[in-house]
Parts: C-alpha cells; sequence; structure tokens
C-alpha cells in the first residue's frame, strides 16, 4: 500500500459494467513528507467515500483492490481502502493527515 | 488505472492465438492536467475506444478480466472512456 | 521478500472493514548492510513489530498468505522481525 493524496474525479459513461456505480478518484501517490508526489496520479476505485483531499491508503494490488468493492474478476487494480487520520513517525512527532492552513 | 489519450493502432498479423479477436491500441499516457507522462504503450481495448479520445486502462493480470471466460494475454486493457476530469491540487 | 525498516504507523479510522484491528506499519526498504534504499511501502503486521526494528516484507498475493491476513486486501506484509544478517565477504559490495 502507499501514501496518496486526493487530487480530484473522474466522469466516464462508457465504461466497464463491473465498474458502473464506482466513484473513480484521481489519487496523487505522495513521498513520506505528506506532499512531494511519487510519480503520476493514479485513477482508483473508492472503497470508503474517500474526498479530495483526504490523505488516504491506495491499494495497488488487483485482488485487493477488486474485493474492496466486491466486485471480485474485474479489471480494477487500484483502490482507496483507508482515509487516514494521522502519520507517526518514529522520530518525529506524529503528523496529522490533513493538510496545514497556509 | 491509468489516464491516457489514444494515439494510434498497432496491427500485427501473427500474435498469439488470445490476442486474435482484439484491437491493439497505442496509448500516450497523461497526467491529471492532460501532459504527456511517460512512454506510449500497445494496450487492448475492451470498449471500442477511437482515436484521440480520452481513457483509462488498468495494468496487471486484472486487465485480462474483460474478455473472461477467452483468457487474454494482455497487461494493459483500456475499461473507460473519459467524459470529464476534475482536478484540484490544492483540494 | 525484503528487508526494511520500520519507520511510522498509520492511523486510519474509516477503512476496509476487513483491516480492522490490523497495524499499519511504513517500512523503508534496507540494504543487507542495514542502509536506507530508496522508497517505501505501508505494509500490513503480523508480527507484533516496533519502530526502528528491521523486518522482512512479503508483498503480492503472497502478502495473503501471511498469518491473519487470508482473503484480506493486504498487498505487503511484515511477517518476520530480523535478529541478524550475515553477509558473505565475497558478495559485499556487489
Amino acid at each position: 500500500m502507499l501514501i496518496a493524496r486526493i487530487i480530484g474525479d473522474v466522469t466516464a459513461t462508457h465504461k466497464h459494467a463491473s465498474h458502473e456505480g464506482q466513484k473513480l478518484l484521481l489519487v496523487q501517490p505522495v513521498e513520506l513528507d505528506l506532499a512531494t508526489p511519487r510519480g503520476d496520479a493514479v485513477i482508483a476505485v473508492d472503497a470508503v467515500d474517500a474526498g479530495p483531499g483526504d490523505l488516504v491508503l491506495l491499494v495497488t494490488e488487483g485482488y485487493s483492490a477488486m474485493t474492496s468493492v466486491n466486485r471480485p474478476e474485474s479489471p480494477i487494480d487500484m483502490a482507496v481502502l483507508g482515509v487516514i487520520d494521522f502519520v507517526d513517525f518514529a522520530d518525529a512527532p506524529p503528523h496529522p493527515a490533513a493538510r496545514s492552513a497556509k | 488505472m491509468y489516464l491516457g489519450r489514444v494515439v494510434g493502432r498497432v496491427w500485427s498479423t501473427v500474435k498469439d492465438p488470445g490476442l486474435a479477436a482484439q484491437r491493439l491500441l497505442l496509448v500516450q499516457p497523461l497526467t491529471p492536467e492532460g501532459n504527456p507522462t511517460g512512454k506510449r504503450l500497445v494496450v487492448t481495448d475492451s470498449m471500442g475506444a477511437g482515436a484521440g479520445e480520452l481513457v483509462y486502462w488498468s495494468k496487471g493480470k486484472e486487465s485480462s478480466f474483460p474478455f473472461l471466460p477467452v483468457e487474454v494475454p494482455t497487461e494493459m486493457t483500456i475499461v473507460g472512456i473519459v467524459d470529464a476530469v476534475n482536478v484540484d491540487r490544492e483540494a | 521478500m525484503i528487508l526494511a525498516r520500520v519507520v511510522g504507523t498509520i492511523v486510519a479510522t474509516r477503512k476496509d472493514p476487513r483491516l480492522e484491528g490490523r497495524k499499519l506499519l511504513i517500512c523503508k526498504p534496507v540494504s543487507p548492510e542495514g542502509k536506507d534504499e530508496s522508497g517505501y511501502v505501508v505494509a500490513v503486521d503480523t508480527v507484533s513489530a516496533g519502530f526502528r526494528e528491521t523486518v522482512i516484507l512479503v508483498s503480492g498475493s503472497s502478502a495473503r498468505m501471511a498469518d491473519g491476513c487470508k482473503d484480506k486486501p493486504v498487498d505487503t506484509a511484515v511477517i518476520g522481525i530480523v535478529d541478524s544478517v550475515s553477509i558473505d565477504e565475497g558478495s559485499k559490495g556487489a
């Protein structure tokens, strides 16, 4: 699993039947500073009703992703399956998941 | 899944029998802002996507599932045609 | 399987119900010599590992073979705590 930030969503009318009714989130995996992008943003199905700006757990393996939305044997390779409250580092104080006010 | 645009088509006569009925498309991966990122890829298509269309595709073994019960030896398949991308990196 | 170091934990209240009660550890891959390598991964803990411990990670569908992970949405699991690593002199720096 990776830590990622939700940056948007994708709308698709014509899509695989197993994706019907699924929210497709645009998620940007981040490094451990919880801000620097780690690679390109990806599209993941939403299993926990996450929203824009949320820091989330992104699973990048098929079985986990498919079963999290009860769609076995469907072409789903990524899912958001947790909303992170905070991250606790061994060598630093706990880091809240919400963006700090600018 | 990943965002991209259909930029071409690949023709192949001699190929694995599992790919016989498959259209092979060339896709340019895009960032959510629509900029090209990374190399263009050859993907199979389960949606009937056409040239220039914005699509999303899945990667890995899961990408062969749209074709079940036929087992197609593919690792990337277009699974949707994108109408709109809503992105707000400051959200 | 790879060697990694536990550098943090994640707290998530809203998550897939199958992950309830599982500790989520942030692990940074390390070389056999103990040097940090790039990247990180979030893994499900099955051995009660703690901060700064060197652990063994298993990833992919094999992670679901770890203790208590059957049929759970787990792509990486911590399956061992490393006591020591011995390295053959001839392979050092290879």
